[in-house]
């Protein structure tokens, strides 16, 4: 199916994870600090290995940057 | 929190910079953005504030309406497990000026839904009294635009807004050097953030400590109770003894 994960359109598997997408998107590692946006909602922490994504979907992977 | 300067992270060089800068800044607060992963980036700003002993401050920065606004703060809240937000909505991309209307929607919705909303605005006195009337736990007015470096321009109303505001008033944005820093303080500011005047400046860290130095001399002089301005002379000399010569 087509997502769209920061922006970039990509064909991934049926049903990928948040959690998958987080790391599709190159986050590795500690989820402190990271937020989930799908389709412009929140996607608590907690939640990311259950919550799965769907055809179309666009999803923002955010991390803390210099700004401010 | 003993240090009165708040450092933005906007604008350095690298994370090197800025963390030399952080460090010689002794900011106990520090803001960084929300942006998307960045894979092939080197360094975690949140390990520098960590080793530079910042306590994070996440902002809305980029934000042009009060939905993105909020939806950030919430995002932030979730990512970095903390109440705070430093509130900007911003209503014109030359100037970076805060859109009022977008900034009191957003700012009523944060406030309700239990963020710790420190809000950057203008120097508008009624602005500000609306924003503390809504909640916002600190008044953040600029000098001037971002990054701008044009310090205060309207030293008239940045001192109404410290009379009338009981909730801390801290200056925010525009600071190009020291002395803007050190008039914030002298003017009744409860501090500071700066960003650009640290981090574009020739040699940051030393700025930093400038600015460290600025923020505690303008406080100390507020604290100190200054003399009033005269149109004439006020002799410090007394006239008793004055020989005949």
């Amino acid at each position: 199916m087509k997502v769209t994960i920061n922006g970039t359109t990509e064909e991934v598997a049926e049903g990928l994870s948040v959690a998958d997408a987080v790391k599709r998107a190159g986050h590795e590692g500690a989820a402190f600090g990271v937020a989930v946006a799908l389709n412009g909602e929140v996607v608590p922490r907690s939640t990311w290995t259950g919550a799965h994504l769907s055809e179309g979907d666009q999803i923002e992977v955010l991390v803390a940057a210099q700004g401010g | 929190m003993s240090s009165r300067l708040i450092m933005g992270t906007g604008g350095a060089r690298s994370l090197e910079a800025l963390e030399q800068a952080l460090i010689a800044s002794g900011a106990e607060l520090a803001t960084v953005a929300l942006r998307r992963v960045d894979p092939t980036a080197k360094g975690s700003i949140i390990d520098v504030l960590e080793r530079a002993g910042c306590r994070l401050l996440p902002n809305t920065a980029g934000c042009y309406t009060a939905a993105d606004a909020v939806t950030t703060a919430k995002l932030a809240r979730d990512a970095f497990e903390t109440d705070w937000v430093k509130l900007e909505v911003i209503g014109d991309d030359k100037t970076l000026l805060p859109d009022p209307v977008g900034l009191l929607d957003a700012a009523e919705e944060l406030v309700d839904d239990g963020f710790i909303v420190l809000a950057y605005t203008n120097d508008d006195p009624i602005l500000a009294k609306r924003l503390e009337g809504l909640g916002c736990a600190a008044v953040m007015p600029l000098g001037s635009p971002i990054g701008s470096g044009m310090g205060i321009r309207n030293t008239y109303n940045l001192t109404l807004i410290v009379e009338q505001t009981s909730v801390p008033v801290i200056l925010d944005a525009g600071v190009g050097t020291a002395s803007d820093a050190a008039i914030a303080m002298e003017l009744g500011c409860d501090g500071v953030l700066l960003a650009s005047a640290v981090t574009r400046a020739q040699q940051p860290a030393t700025m930093a400590m400038a600015m460290r130095k600025a923020v505690e001399a303008g406080r100390l002089a507020r604290v100190a109770g200054r003399i009033p301005r005269r149109l004439y002379a006020e002799a410090s000399t007394p006239d008793e003894g004055l020989p005949e010569l």
